[in-house]
């Protein structure tokens, strides 16, 4: 597995405050990768450190094997769309084109035309005009005429609404289908990530939660509820992730390598939201090893 | 042309969905031998789902023997599905409506019956619908 971005004991200080601490990672190539995680994990952080954005305090990041914005070369093999998809409000959509071009050796104005036809986005008009879903747009057509190697978007979507959000992840798959561009994007809507991701990262506290290939984690792990009994004599190969009781009963999620033949359980398959949220909630109250074993949960 | 749909509420993987909606297709005489599939641009541009799940879905159906992949030029169906016979269905779908309707003179009420019937299911395909 050749990686696009690797980091190692990675860290970011503020003043006192470590906004991310000791990240140690590694994403893939030739995937969609979500990145997904409670505010304050760290993703905004690690993602503008991947661009290049920022300089670590502690450890080693490197972004397509170099360190990031190492020179113009490294650059121009990195798209960035920041969080809220900034772009410049006074200058109009032609003025953006243009200034891509002029700042970008590999720029394609064939496909940044392409797109802006297709969205029916008026060149004319200032981009602080633009509604939020077609400044979006034009912040992703701006970063995908670069033709990078590796897109990395922060929060793409988060701020548009449903039917916005549907069109720029049509246009996000669209370019990933037509160029095979590796794409990580961080997201709190775990819905749109089960559509357009290939491969899940959930981040807490700077730490890895969960990675790997989104059609193995869901096939890995299973929803459990029967009759109330001790997790911990399930058989060897099935770790409890949440687990849940009350006085009758006991619901478990689990990770495990083989089906579950147990009669007394009903097994149901998970959803990647169920993941994501078993592992965040995991990560807050600690494992459920050192919580007390049959203490009366919801 | 057969355009796909996503019922996200089902909990069938997104690939299986397209999997089985060709099938459904082929069985209804909707696609027929010859017949182009959406290239995967096609399908990501429409329902905003990962390439490699269309890729993944189509794989699948070429190892059914169903379609095939022309480098340059699409996926094509190739044949349909060898379904069993309708008079074999009919047959099937008479015996369980007798034992429904069975179920319900003894008392059994719908939700009764759908528990039974999802435990059977379950229990005859193991793990192999998940």
């Amino acid at each position: 597995m050749s990686a696009v971005i690797t980091a190692s004991g990675l860290g970011k200080q503020y003043r006192r405050t470590w906004a991310l601490r000791d990240c140690t990672l590694a994403i893939p190539e030739g995937h969609v990768t979500g990145l997904v995680g409670p505010n304050g994990a760290g993703k905004t952080t690690l993602l503008r450190l991947a661009a290049g954005m920022l300089l670590p305090t502690r450890g080693t990041i490197t972004v397509l094997g170099q360190r990031p914005a190492a020179g113009p070369a490294q650059l121009a093999r990195v798209g960035f769309v920041a969080q809220d998809t900034p772009v410049y409000a006074g200058m109009t959509v032609a003025d953006h084109l243009r200034l891509g071009a002029w700042l970008n050796p590999g720029w394609d104005g064939d496909l940044a035309r392409r797109r802006i036809g297709q969205l029916g986005l008026d060149s004319r008009q200032r981009a602080g005009s633009l509604s939020s879903g077609q400044r979006a747009q034009l912040a992703l057509t701006v970063a995908l005429a670069k033709r990078p190697e590796l897109l990395i978007l922060d929060e793409p979507v988060a701020a548009l609404d449903p039917l916005a959000r549907r069109e720029f992840l049509q246009g996000l798959m669209e370019a990933v289908a037509e160029d095979e561009v590796s794409v990580v994007l961080s997201s709190h809507l775990v819905a749109d990530l089960e559509r357009v991701c290939d491969y899940l990262i959930v981040l807490v506290a700077s730490k890895i939660q969960l990675a790997g290939e989104v059609s193995e984690l869901l096939a890995s792990h299973r929803r459990l509820s029967g009759p109330r009994r001790d997790p911990g004599r399930l058989p060897a190969g099935q770790e409890v992730v949440t687990e849940g009781h009350t006085d009758k009963q006991t619901n478990l999620l689990i990770r495990t390598d083989g089906p579950v033949l147990d009669p007394a359980w009903a097994v149901t398959p998970v959803s990647l939201e169920d993941l994501v949220l078993a592992y965040m909630s995991r990560a807050r109250e600690g494992t459920p090893a050192r919580r007390p074993r049959l203490g009366v949960a919801s | 042309m057969i355009e796909f749909q996503l019922d996200e509420t089902s909990g069938v993987a997104t690939y299986l969905q397209l999997v089985q909606q060709v099938h459904q297709a082929l069985r209804m005489g909707m696609l027929e031998p010859g017949d182009q599939l959406p290239t995967a641009q096609q399908v990501v541009a429409r329902l905003a789902i990962n390439p490699n799940t269309v890729h993944k879905a189509y794989r699948e159906l070429e190892r059914e023997g169903l379609v095939r992949a022309r480098p340059g030029l699409g996926t094509f169906v190739t044949r349909s599905p060898s379904g069993t016979d309708p008079a074999t269905q009919a047959r099937f779908l008479a015996a369980l409506t007798d034992w429904l309707r069975s179920a319900r003179a003894a008392g059994l009420d719908p939700g009764d019956i759908e528990a039974i019937y999802r435990t059977a299911f379950r229990d005859c395909f193991a793990e192999g619908v998940a």
